[in-house]
């Protein structure tokens, strides 16, 4: 797999002082990688802006991206998130949360020698839809399952 | 980050049974996806480090308490928790032991010993640490409490009556809550301590990650918990009181395979 | 950090199924503390997993995920013996790390 450094740093979304530093010489590849961090997406207060923060803003619905999740999460701070994407050559999965004051919870690339797999607990601040996006073929692809958020009845 | 919702309780409460079977269901699954990793394993390796430091105004460890089985033994003395120990003549839980060999090993005062007994978001609890540690060195092990000392079998007696007994303001006893099948407050289920199954299931797995807090949770939190829910008067740590109680829960989950640090929302 | 960190990788075929725990307090700096203070965003924000040394997962993640962090990820072409390693960083400059053999 082959890709520009360019293109790597778009998809990573690195900031545009470390794009500098880096141009300058003054970080390793590797350090580049490691520090990039989306700003932007993660402080998109939209789903619609954290969506075309990660470049997918005209995803298309797949069937082929299967979220597990419990419909009821007793805890809203601790809710398990796993996702699967069976989209030939997926090369990312973004995780959403449409309801959150920012959506955008979490991004993960996979190169050679990972799968399109990953599970995570997420904070819930209300009952949403749980969105992810998966980028394969350099397209973008959603679905979405619904989580019930609630608490239990002993208040602690 | 809490919301609430009362608009899915109320469906769910005017729903016909089969939604409520699913409900169920659904958080079964909760459940059983947050149980797959569990940060409390995080709080077993603080325990193990903690057990091992030379603490106190003693400096030493806390490797040669004696859990009831000799000094230094940890295999299996979870297990066998509560029990009666002649140095102190009185029935200990595991806790109430740790609090114990603090005290008079490590040198520790009472007040100071019991400073983080329970951790919150700002803090961490040594002792929450600690207990992890002690009870996992019993995982796989079956809760194994024998009533042979007279003072144990009378910490059975009495727990067993506080467990029925209704008390305080809200007149509540444990079996108020715990000895009936299927109740519940609000969307969460109280275990039926009657039935072995569950009381099994529940003692098997203290102490347990509480999502909601954040940190292990013990059973002598979880007394504490239920007192201050119940409005009892202060529920002391490693009181006669709550080992007389955690004598009769024990006992009544004797067998069953311990596996700690459970999960709880 | 001394905090510690806890992975599990066990193997399927050619697939090894990596669990890791964290503990990171993931402040969304919506929390007051004891002092009345609202307690600052701290939070990881990338995780990297390495197998035998090179990148295979890299992860960009808000303050949104749970206090004391838990992830799977899926790894293949991997066999007994192969090192996995996740690091993390957060928006302090901390960072961790723990790496294991596959049994």
């Amino acid at each position: 797999m082959n890709e520009t450094r360019r293109t790597v740093l778009k998809r990573t979304g690195a900031t545009g002082a470390l794009v500098a530093a880096f141009a300058a010489g003054l970080l390793r590849w590797q350090d580049l990688l490691a520090a990039g961090w989306n700003k932007d997406a993660f402080g998109s207060k939209t789903l619609a802006d954290a969506l075309k923060g990660i470049g997918a803003g005209s995803a298309a619905d797949s069937t082929d991206i299967v979220i597990e999740a419990p419909q009821i999460a007793e805890n809203g701070g601790v809710v398990p998130i796993e996702v699967t994407s069976k989209l030939p050559g997926t090369r990312s999965i973004a995780v959403l949360i449409e309801k959150n004051p920012f959506p955008l919870v979490a991004k993960f690339d996979f190169l050679e020698g990972a799968m399109p797999f990953v599970k995570l607990n997420v904070k819930m601040g209300e009952s949403s839809n749980v969105r992810v996006v998966a980028e394969a073929g350099g397209k973008f692809f959603t679905t979405v399952k619904e989580v019930k958020v609630t608490i239990g009845g002993c208040g602690g | 980050m809490r919301a609430v919702v009362c608009s899915a309780a109320l469906w769910l409460a005017l729903a016909p049974p089969v939604a409520a079977q699913s409900t169920e269901a659904e958080v079964e699954k909760y459940r059983k996806m947050i149980a797959e990793d569990n940060p409390g394993e995080l709080w077993e390796i603080k325990g193990e480090k903690l057990f091992m430091q030379k603490r106190g105004s003693k400096n030493v460890s806390l490797e040669q308490c004696d859990f009831g089985m000799g000094p230094g033994v940890l295999k299996g003395a979870y297990a066998r928790l509560p029990r009666y120990f002649a140095d102190a003549d009185r029935v200990m839980d595991m806790e109430a032991r740790l609090l114990h060999c603090m005290k008079t090993l490590q040198g520790f005062d009472h007040k100071a010993a019991l400073k983080t007994k329970f951790g919150n978001l700002n803090r961490e609890s040594d002792l929450e640490a600690l207990a992890t540690y002690i009870a996992a060195q019993s995982n796989q092990m079956p809760i194994d409490v024998r009533l042979e000392h007279a003072k144990e079998k009378e910490a059975y007696k009495i727990g067993e009556t506080i467990f029925y007994r209704r008390m305080s303001k809200m007149d509540f006893a444990c079996a108020s809550c715990h000895a009936d099948q299927g109740k519940r407050i609000r969307l969460q289920d109280l275990y039926n301590a009657t039935n072995k199954t569950e009381i099994d299931r529940v003692m098997s797995g203290w102490p347990a990650y509480r999502v909601s807090n954040s940190t292990v949770r013990t059973m002598q939190h979880r007394l504490f918990d239920c007192g201050w829910q119940m409005r009892l008067p202060n529920v002391e740590y490693g009181s006669d009181w709550t080992v007389a109680l955690h004598t009769f829960l024990s006992v009544s989950a004797n067998g069953a395979k311990i596996g700690v640090p459970g999960m709880r929302r | 950090m001394a905090d510690p960190m806890k992975m599990r990788a066990t193997l399927k075929g050619d697939t090894a199924e990596v669990r890791v725990l964290m503990s990171h307090p993931m402040e969304t700096g919506q929390r007051k503390g004891p002092d009345g203070k609202v307690v600052p965003v701290h939070f990881i924000q990338n995780v990297e997993v390495k197998l035998n040394g090179k990148t295979v997962i890299e992860g960009q993640t808000s303050q949104a995920v749970s206090r004391n962090p838990v992830f799977s990820f899926r790894l293949k072409g991997a066999k007994a013996g192969d090192k996995i390693e996740v690091s993390w960083l957060d928006n302090k400059g901390d960072k961790n790390r723990t790496e294991i053999a596959i049994a």
